[in-house]
């Protein structure tokens, strides 16, 4: 996917998303799921055309939903997206050193959400079921436990090296 | 559900229920009441608020606290509507609720009004523990709608506006977003109410129980006007307003107080008083003669009435291709300023510079209707300035005018004359009726005896259809209010199965008696019945009940217009629709 068409709705797209689940309401949080797949986030036009084309929808309703549920982003998230989780258990035993370790090395700030690369977006979790192995970050659904500052950094490096950078 | 009777025990005394949904509406018949921010008897009950809250008592002795809009009254249940354990609920609920509340409710548009205001008092919270919000927490008041005021800080939550804008009117501009503690109502992502596809029907702030949804009031710009002595000021007012005001000053609900209005105008300083059911009847006279037309031709059917602005701004938003249906008819106020716009300067010496019209409507849309540019003559609007019933019973509250006291008053000549066809345009069927009175005498130039259609009354049944057989020719109406079931009429139209002529629409549920601009009607549902009849009865107490027949109005044709349709009339009384998809949710690029 290029970074130009993240700012496009392709309807004829998500009229097949909207098919495949039979344009039922109550299917509207796997619908959006997708259209978060197709995207990496969920763009207000799509919301719109999701609100007005669904019966027993509307744009306001389609929003609601979608700001309820933290799963789903409102902003483009980046082509590595990382998850810290900052649950209990990983919250005492250092998910904050690691979330500030991330924030200076991709130099995301403090309430933004993606870097301005647009590679890397950053978010904590209330908590990820695997306190054993706290503290836990995921990349791309790839779990990375008893995180530290050097360690995260060093996956980062890689990453960065990964894309030339 | 069943109508057989059962009894459970309230505070001590043996009440009887049969099919009421909820307990609470069985306290209410019973003559008690309960506290309540979020039920509303037209609503699905939310059970939000947690204020109606009761303790129940099972006959095994078991005891419970339950939300009494949402539990289904059972039998032999003892039932205790203020015991400490319920009082310390509430009041802790209306603590928390004013913790993050604004307590500016001196300038607060719903003060006196207000239910949490209200309750603060009754239930003596003379302090609240938590500390007022920081000016930074404040969130911006949306005053982007020519109808409505929303200001997020004053709400609680209850999703009463949600609720009507969904099961009304089927749109849902408004809904909630986020969650938790940052839990807003507001329209699609934070948008304005002026730039989102909203009918400004005012349904919402007809059921928000605080200030957080209000009517633009424009009371103060209509005291400069009758303050300043050059302009010459005059008013109508639609038909729904009379058996409206009355209940603001304690008279009873439904009850026909126009010529109380008519004296309370004039004392508040309005040169002329004027009637919107005159040129109701002015409307039958060309909406009849249209639809006569279009019938004959079998052209653009059903024919849609044009007298609702939020129904005129959902065709226009939603369903541009269909604007060929409306009838081009404007609505009974957007004729009649016109017409006095042209001829008051001639028949009162008036100098058309310093005339102001003012109109006196249940609605919040038709602030919005008076600001459409095409209903305005060499760029001046034709209606300067519309305020609801609402805000016309502050104005005589605000003037000292003891309402109930005032002799009776008619109004002026010539515009204020009108028929039982006119004051029936404010319920649900009323225009449909009134304009089949007339087409059944110009098609067929017979009496229609009786005069009554009754088929098509009723405030509560939300779509009739009524058969009628106009010597020989079958015409069938529909009847809808909400715009709801506007839309599932127009699914008819659109896939084939509609056998309707013509579709009688109006926005709020029951009519323009029920309009978002009419005094608070939302705890009782048989408020806009009530209003209903006395519309029907004022119909009945007229000397005429058929818009032909009015004086008045044969008198304007002869002199002006000339007949129905004419080159004047369309000048005056006709208007055009313009597609308002660009820019409307549907128009995605």
């Amino acid at each position: 996917m290029t970074v130009d068409s993240l700012h496009k709705i392709d309807t004829s797209k998500l009229d097949e998303i909207i098919n495949q689940y039979e344009g039922k309401k109550s299917n509207l949080i796997a619908i959006l799921q997708k259209v978060q797949e197709v995207y990496r986030y969920l763009p207000e036009d799509a919301m719109i055309y999701i609100g007005t084309k669904m019966e027993g929808l509307s744009p306001a309703t389609v929003f609601g939903v979608a700001t309820f549920y933290a799963q789903f982003s409102l902003e483009p998230k980046g082509k590595y997206e990382i998850k810290v989780c900052d649950g209990t258990a990983c919250h005492v035993r250092g998910s904050m050193p690691v979330l500030n370790a991330i924030r200076n090395k991709l130099k995301i700030q403090e309430g933004k959400l993606t870097s301005d690369n647009g590679l890397f977006s950053l978010e904590t979790v209330s908590c990820l079921g695997a306190c054993g192995l706290a503290p836990v970050c995921v990349i791309n659904e790839k779990v990375y436990p008893q995180m530290t500052s050097d360690a995260i950094s060093m996956i980062l490096d890689t990453l960065l090296k990964e894309e030339g950078i | 559900m069943t109508d057989e009777k059962k009894t459970l025990i309230i505070e001590g005394k043996e009440v009887e229920f049969t099919n009421e949904p909820n307990l609470l509406e069985v306290i209410r018949k019973a003559g008690m009441n309960v506290p309540t921010f979020c039920y509303r008897p037209d609503l699905t009950s939310f059970g939000a608020c947690r204020m109606c809250v009761v303790e129940v008592e099972y006959p095994n002795g078991r005891k419970m606290i339950n939300s009494s809009c949402t539990m289904p009254p059972e039998a032999g249940i003892k039932v205790y509507l203020n015991t400490a354990k319920i009082r310390k609920i509430r009041k802790t609920v209306l603590e928390l609720l004013l913790a993050n509340h604004d307590r500016k409710c001196l300038t607060c548009d719903k003060s006196g009004n207000c239910d949490l205001q209200k309750y603060a008092e009754e239930y003596g919270i003379k302090e609240i523990r938590f500390p007022d919000k920081a000016e930074k927490e404040y969130l911006p008041i949306d005053d982007s709608s020519p109808s409505l005021v929303r200001d997020p800080n004053k709400c609680i939550l209850c999703g009463a506006c949600v609720r009507a804008c969904s099961e009304f009117q089927g749109h849902s501009v408004l809904g909630f977003a986020n969650r938790g503690s940052r839990t807003l109502v507001q329209p699609m992502n934070g948008r304005p109410l002026g730039q989102v596809d909203c009918v400004n029907c005012g349904q919402c702030a007809a059921v928000c129980p605080t200030g957080a949804l209000t009517i633009k009031n424009e009371t103060d710009l209509v005291w400069d006007e009758l303050n300043n002595p050059e302009k010459t000021v005059v008013v109508q007012m639609a038909p729904a307003t009379r058996v409206a005001l009355g209940e603001m000053f304690g008279l009873p609900v439904g009850e026909n107080t126009i010529k109380l209005m008519n004296a309370a105008l004039r004392r508040l300083g309005f040169n002329y008083v004027f009637d919107t059911n005159f040129s109701a009847d002015l409307t039958i006279m060309e909406e009849a003669s249209e639809f006569i037309e279009r019938l004959k031709a079998g052209e653009n059917l059903p024919l849609f009435t044009s007298c609702c602005p939020a129904w005129i701004r959902y065709m226009e938003t939603q369903h541009p291709d269909m604007l060929h249906h409306l009838s081009s008819c404007k609505s009974p106020m957007s004729m009649l300023s016109p017409v006095l716009v042209d001829l008051v300067p001639k028949y009162f010496n008036v100098n058309r510079e310093n005339l102001v019209v003012v109109a006196i409507m249940p609605c919040t849309a038709k602030k919005y209707e008076c600001k459409r540019s095409e209903l305005s003559t060499n760029g001046k609007p034709d209606t300067d300035y519309v305020l609801t019933t609402q805000e016309l019973g502050k104005m005589i509250r605000g003037a000292g005018i003891d309402f109930k006291s005032l002799q009776p008053e008619e109004n002026d000549s010539p515009f204020g004359e009108y028929t039982g066809a006119g004051t029936i345009f404010g319920a649900s069927g009323g225009v449909a009726e009134a304009a089949v009175r007339t087409a059944y005498e110009f098609v067929t130039g017979e009496e229609l005896n009786p005069v009554d259609i009754k088929e098509m009354r009723g405030t509560t049944n939300r779509s009739k259809t009524v058969e009628l057989d106009i010597k020989g020719t079958k015409v069938v109406v529909r009847v809808v209010s909400t715009l709801k079931e506007a839309e599932k009429a127009i699914q008819e139209i659109k896939n084939g199965t509609a056998n309707f002529h013509m579709l009688e629409v109006m926005a709020c549920p029951g009519g323009c008696i029920n309009g978002g601009g009419q005094p608070r009607s939302c705890d009782d549902a048989t408020v806009k019945i009530r209003r209903a009849d006395g519309l029907y009865k004022e119909d009945t107490e007229l000397p005429f009940r058929k818009s032909h027949k009015n004086p008045s109005i044969i008198k304007l044709y002869q002199e002006h217009l000339e007949k129905p349709g004419s080159h004047r009339a369309h000048e005056l009384l006709h208007t055009v629709y313009e597609n308002r998809f660009a820019g409307s949710y549907k128009d995605i690029k």
